[in-house]
């Protein structure tokens, strides 16, 4: 009797109460993904699925419009997988650069004088955000394809751009032997402006004298590669896209599934980050610019030495996770066909195969995985910018 | 002495004043400006007299005749076909004769009263709580509001009792189904929301553990394969004998994702909570249960009412992403309608209503996130 009164008494025990608290919900989560993973196994088998890894290796037997490594309908699941990883990559990289640039633009427009330049911005920011991104995905798509003409009919720029309804063609420069040499010049002529900024930078500091290295950079990185170029007798030849049949052979091609989704994506995005940096820039004080002014600093000057250091840091962070939204957002290219992970691989790789566990498992992975990668960046990024008291 | 007379003051030069004035300082202050709105000038005589036109000056819209509201009103002799609208505007018949297709999807014809009445159950349910705001009871009548609303939505628009057809889910689409993944996607998710964001501030390490694993990882991946999995995985887990339907599947993966995203907002609320609040209510003797209903969190969900909004505009723009999965949303709509063999290739038309519907709905669902967010923002600002 006393001793069950004791035990009682334990489990008003704030301490005692949550270890078995933890531990009854810990059994809970336990044998809850007992039954679901024994039930998983009995499903599996009852409705004969295969199990394991073992489809990675087998014959993918399917077409794949785009690629980057070589891919015929001969290779392997795996390399499915592997063309996918890469086309997200890819959009997503070519997402991140226009959104980029976009965002920029209009997050300084939203901010400029100017009454119809700032509301046009708004506008902008206004009307793209507020519409679903597989929308205006599908939207693109679609008016792409109805606008543009046929191959025969192409819009020609110069004899070098095609646009038609198979996608946009371009030059496609090819490297020749000597190629490596300009590469290597531009390679050290960034290592060398880098050197020059330490070094005036140094100078800057020890004696109080300022020197614009903006030119001496310009004429390097721009100059040294061209110089080498031209030295060893220009190094590289484009491929022209032609007309041969029905369809254009040759040059650079980007799909209209590509085009469509790198555009809505970015121009999506671009809201965000323009809001991002609207909010960067106005979040420095008014005060921060007039002490500029003050200590007789140029308006140029105190842009990129006051305002900008300080709106970087409000707006970076917001951007990257953008970046990542960009990234996963990527995934809806599956409503338009374009070929990246989610929709080559988590989806027609899926649909032959039917492996649903392992392939939605790895596809989650590799996104766990990017995200995982890009906090980790923004980690740094907020550790190197966060405010360091003296 | 002699007399001075005022002079009789200057007229304001007429470029300081009015439209002049106001044209000169805002669109063209310097030359940069001025090359800038002249840009601007042009980017819109590009964009905006194209869409007019396609959209109004050629479009057509000979909708026969309408019956608005008991008048009828005559557009036309008869209902322009797909060949009269020809290829160079917009056909807006086509969007007339599938509208039902848009908002109710396959619903049958007959039974649409159903979805409309739980539309003005839903507009008279808030009417209704704003109303009580000072009635002694009010929680009471808010209680039963939040039990009944869900039940009679539901069986409302899903029959099979009190005499109502049956109709099932394949069947629910367009905007009404929209709405509802939207709706129970948020209803749902917020208790869950809840839940998990104690359990990641929570000190039991377990707890702690679970909560932060879930959250993270699905945060971490898109929506779509979240769907792709409850969609194709989900009912490997459960007994053969528990049939799920489709819907009701993509509502499980729809409600788990936007729970991690309402732990994270309510999480940065509980956050905000001054150390001292937990103290207090530790210091009164308040259990874990009523110290966080009575005291924690209602300050936190408070706080956290503008993200919980904008959270729940995101979620909005997501639930397009179930047509990936093959339900009917009124996105779908677009591309079921234009494959009618009366009404090939409209999508353009379709995407556009579809586009200006959306748009307008969260529009409007950012305005009023905006103004809360200014009502609840106490803080001076510069």
């Amino acid at each position: 009797m006393k001793q069950s009164k004791s035990l009682l008494s334990l489990l008003s025990n704030n301490e005692v109460r949550g270890y078995v608290f933890q531990a009854v919900a810990l059994c809970a989560i336990v044998f809850m993904a007992y039954v679901a993973i024994d039930n998983l196994f009995i499903n599996i088998e009852a409705r004969s699925i295969h199990t394991g890894f073992s489809f990675l290796k087998n014959r993918a037997g399917f077409d794949i419009s785009e690629f980057l490594i070589d891919y015929t309908p001969e290779h392997s699941n795996l390399r499915v997988f592997y063309v996918g990883l890469l086309n997200t990559i890819v959009v997503a990289i070519v997402g991140i650069f226009f959104a980029t640039i976009i965002g920029l633009l209009i997050g300084i427009a939203r901010l400029s004088n100017n009454y119809l330049i700032s509301k046009l911005a708004g506008g902008y920011i206004e009307l793209f955000r507020n519409i679903p991104v597989l929308l205006q995905i599908l939207f693109w798509y679609n008016i792409s394809l109805i606008i543009f003409p046929h191959p025969r009919k192409s819009f020609e720029f110069f004899d070098a751009i095609f646009i038609n309804k198979r996608g946009f063609y371009f030059p496609k420069p090819i490297a020749e032997d000597g190629f490596l040499w300009v590469v290597v010049a531009l390679v050290v002529a960034i290592v060398s402006v880098i050197a020059m900024k330490r070094y005036f930078k140094k100078k800057h500091e020890k004696t109080g004298t300022y020197t614009s290295t903006f030119l001496y950079s310009a004429l390097l990185v721009i100059g040294l590669p061209a110089f080498v170029y031209f030295i060893i007798g220009s190094p590289l030849h484009l491929d022209y896209p032609a007309l041969k049949g029905f369809n254009f052979k040759g040059g650079m091609v980007f799909s209209p599934e590509f085009t469509a989704l790198a555009f809505a994506l970015s121009v999506y995005t671009a809201t965000y980050i323009a809001e991002a940096i609207r909010s960067g820039i106005e979040a420095v004080d008014k005060g921060q610019k007039e002490a500029a002014a003050a200590i007789g600093l140029t308006p140029v000057q105190s842009l990129k030495l006051v305002v900008m250091p300080q709106a970087l840091r409000v707006a970076i962070p917001p951007t990257i996770n953008q970046y990542l939204n960009l990234t996963k957002n990527s995934s809806l290219a599956t409503a338009i066909g374009y070929p990246e992970l989610m929709s080559a691989f988590g989806g027609t790789v899926l649909n032959q195969v039917g492996q649903a566990v392992e392939i939605l498992g790895m596809t989650m992975l590799v996104y766990l995985a990017i995200s995982l990668t890009i906090s980790l960046v923004l980690n740094i990024v907020n550790k190197k910018m966060s405010i360091k008291g003296r | 002495m002699a007399i001075y007379e005022l002079n009789a003051p200057k007229k304001v030069p007429i470029t300081q004043i009015g439209a002049i004035r106001w044209l000169r300082h805002n669109l063209f202050s310097s030359w940069i400006n001025a090359a800038l709105t002249i840009l601007a000038i042009y980017m819109l005589y590009i964009v905006i007299p194209p869409l007019l036109d396609w959209m109004i000056i050629s479009a057509n819209f000979k909708f026969g005749t309408v019956d608005l509201f008991g008048y009828s009103i005559e557009f036309s002799e008869a209902m322009a076909t797909n060949n009269d609208c020809g290829r160079s505007a917009a056909c807006w018949p086509y969007i007339y004769e599938k509208i039902y297709m848009f908002t109710y999807g396959f619903y049958p014809r007959e039974e649409s009263w159903r979805p409309d009445a739980v539309f003005w159950l839903t507009l008279g349910a808030f009417i209704v709580i704003k109303l009580i705001k000072n009635y002694k009871h009010k929680n009471i009548v808010f209680l039963a509001i939040t039990i009944m609303y869900p039940i009679v939505s539901f069986i409302l628009i899903s029959g099979g009792s009190f005499g109502l057809v049956h109709v099932e889910t394949h069947q629910w689409g367009g905007l009404m189904l929209t709405l509802v993944i939207a709706s129970v996607g948020i209803l749902v998710s917020f208790p869950i929301g809840i839940l998990l964001a104690l359990g990641r501030q929570s000190n039991l390490k377990v707890i702690n553990f679970l909560s932060t694993i879930f959250i993270e990882f699905i945060r971490a991946v898109p929506l779509i394969t979240i769907l792709f999995m409850a969609s194709f995985v989900l009912p490997l887990f459960f007994t053969e004998s528990m049939d799920f339907d489709k819907l009701l599947r993509a509502l499980i993966g729809i409600a788990l994702f936007q729970a991690a995203y309402f732990a994270e907002v309510v999480r940065g609320g509980l956050q905000a909570i001054p150390k001292g609040q937990y103290e207090a209510a530790d210091a009164v003797g308040l259990n874990y249960v009523k110290k966080n209903v009575l005291i924690i969190l209602p300050q936190a969900l408070k706080i956290s009412i503008p993200n919980l909004v904008g959270s729940s505009i995101s979620l909005f723009k997501d639930t397009t992403l179930v047509l990936i999965i093959g339900l009917m949303d009124m996105l779908a709509m677009v591309n079921m309608t234009s494959n009618d063999p009366y009404w090939l290739g409209r999508e353009t038309e379709g995407f556009v209503f579809v586009t200006m519907v959306m748009w307008v709905l969260l529009y409007s669902m950012s305005r009023y996130s905006r103004k809360l967010e200014y009502r609840f923002n106490t803080e001076h600002t510069n």
